[in-house]
């Protein structure tokens, strides 16, 4: 167990990493994520309110969507990578990181107060992801058959193992799954029937793990209040000219992102494989030895880790414009010692 | 649901073809709806040659990594670079965001493409 943000968290279970991570992929594995973040906005105005605080069409959205986001700051900078579900019109549930609790709901209620009611329900909430192929039908099973048609990114209100959930088919692995918000009272018997139903307990280790190699961006590594998204390849996820801003609406950071658009990149997350045996991790310096000897440092690794599902271990790291193409060397200085790397676009494991 | 312009042709791949001396290339609004928001499309470079049938490049999702294939033989005379830059255009219009050019090297091939009556078959 370590000490997570004031929260004690499993790195891994007894069956360890490999084994946990090789289970969602292959089977079910069911992780707590209890410590993350919960918040309610209310009201007749609440749709506005979400409209200015994120960059992707979460008001847009139908009834019963999932959309993922990012809150952006003037200037294009991110707050935090999150996910808001649409319940109705004037009801909106979303769910932070955990590290950014505070940091999200104090900025929310500065942005947006005057417009909605807020509720941080974290300290009352509890979630439980059930992550991989197999995931979605034990927990259709452990529904009644309720939730088998729940489409990806949709949600519905549902008793699972006879606990009342918002059962959402997202999820932080790449993989089919559901991600379950209960009360904290029921967290433990819902857990329980997981595990009674063969799905594997997962730790932080195989967190990180897949969600790197789906190339899931882990806010804290790869994003920061200094990262934009069109920086950290989550353009997809920035509407820039979605309805409300053509009707004349505008959201937070839209106008700095529409300028770096036109101005171009400075800097893009870009994904690597190591070609020897050495794993980089975070704050490692990329470097280019051809050039000048004060000018080598080209960029610094954001998140990095042994690949389990993928040969080679693996990571990203911002790097200037030109670096991108798949195939590219890089170089890695590890402990001081160079290693080499190869660019590689889009997700590092791709499901068949 | 889906929409299916009458002027183009159709792969069981769900893949739109706008036949012509250079033929755009793109997915269908049925692709974009199976797959979710896009995040990133992998294109191939100008002069690359392709085969009929075969891979030319990727799409990948917040739900999936899919192959593109190529409708038709020949040589890729144009990319979109927009669609490259921003993936999310293709969710936005699947028909207007064309992914690469094709010169043909076998008009017959365009010829034994779906109708939009055959494609609009296909999906049921």
């Amino acid at each position: 167990m370590i000490d997570f943000g004031g929260w004690d968290l499993p790195v891994s279970y007894p069956a360890g990493t490999v084994k946990e991570h090789k289970a969602v992929r292959e089977a079910a594995g069911v992780f707590d994520v209890s410590h993350m973040g919960e918040a309610y906005l209310r009201g007749p105005r609440a749709t506005e309110a979400v409209q200015r605080l994120t960059t992707n069409d979460v008001g847009g959205a139908p009834v019963g969507k999932a959309v993922y986001t990012l809150l952006c700051r003037p200037d294009g900078g991110i707050v935090d990578d999150c996910i808001f579900y649409k319940r109705a019109e004037d009801e909106y549930f979303v769910i932070v990181n955990a590290a950014n609790r505070t940091k999200d709901l104090t900025w929310i209620r500065e942005q947006v107060g005057g417009l909605c009611a807020i509720e941080d329900v974290s300290d009352a909430t509890s979630l439980i992801a059930v992550q991989g192929p197999r995931a979605a039908a034990i927990v259709d099973g452990l529904a009644g058959g309720g939730l088998a048609d729940v489409a990806t990114f949709g949600f519905r209100d549902a008793a699972v193992a006879g606990v009342a959930t918002v059962a959402a088919r997202t999820g932080y692995t790449g993989e089919d799954g559901f991600e379950l918000a209960c009360a904290n009272a029921d967290a433990p018997a819902l857990w329980q029937a997981l595990i009674d139903a063969g799905v594997q307990p997962c730790g932080l280790g195989a967190r990180d793990s897949l969600r790197l190699e789906s190339r899931l961006p882990l806010y804290g590594n790869d994003l920061d209040d200094t990262t934009s998204p069109l920086e950290a390849g989550l353009g997809w996820a920035v509407k820039l000219d979605r309805p409300w801003v053509a009707a004349g609406g505008d959201f937070l950071g839209r106008a700095a992102l529409v300028a770096q658009k036109v101005r171009g990149l400075d800097r893009i997350l870009t994904g690597f494989r190591i070609d020897e045996r050495a794993i980089a991790r975070h704050g490692y310096a990329v470097v280019d030895r051809s050039r000048p000897a004060d000018a080598q440092v080209i960029g610094t690794v954001t998140s990095g880790g042994p690949g389990i599902s993928v040969t080679g271990a693996i990571g990203l790291a911002y790097l200037p414009p030109g670096y991108q193409d798949a195939g590219t060397a890089l170089t890695i200085d590890c402990r001081g010692k160079d290693v080499l790397a190869t660019v590689v676009k889009g997700k590092f494991y791709k499901r068949a | 649901m889906s929409n299916v312009p009458s002027d183009l042709r159709y792969t069981n791949d769900h893949e739109w073809l706008s036949p012509g001396p250079t033929c755009k290339v793109g997915i269908t609004a049925f692709a974009v709806e199976q797959l979710g928001d896009i995040t990133l499309v992998d294109l191939p470079k100008v002069g690359d040659a392709v085969t009929k049938g075969g891979r030319f490049g990727t799409v990948e999702s917040v739900k999936s990594v899919s192959d593109l294939y190529a409708p038709i033989s020949g040589t890729i005379a144009a990319v979109n670079a927009e669609v490259s830059a921003s993936p999310e255009s293709v969710n936005a219009d699947p028909y207007a965001a064309w992914m690469v050019e094709i010169t043909p090297s076998d008009p017959g091939e365009v010829e034994a493409l779906l109708d939009a009556a055959a494609y609009q078959a296909l999906l049921g």
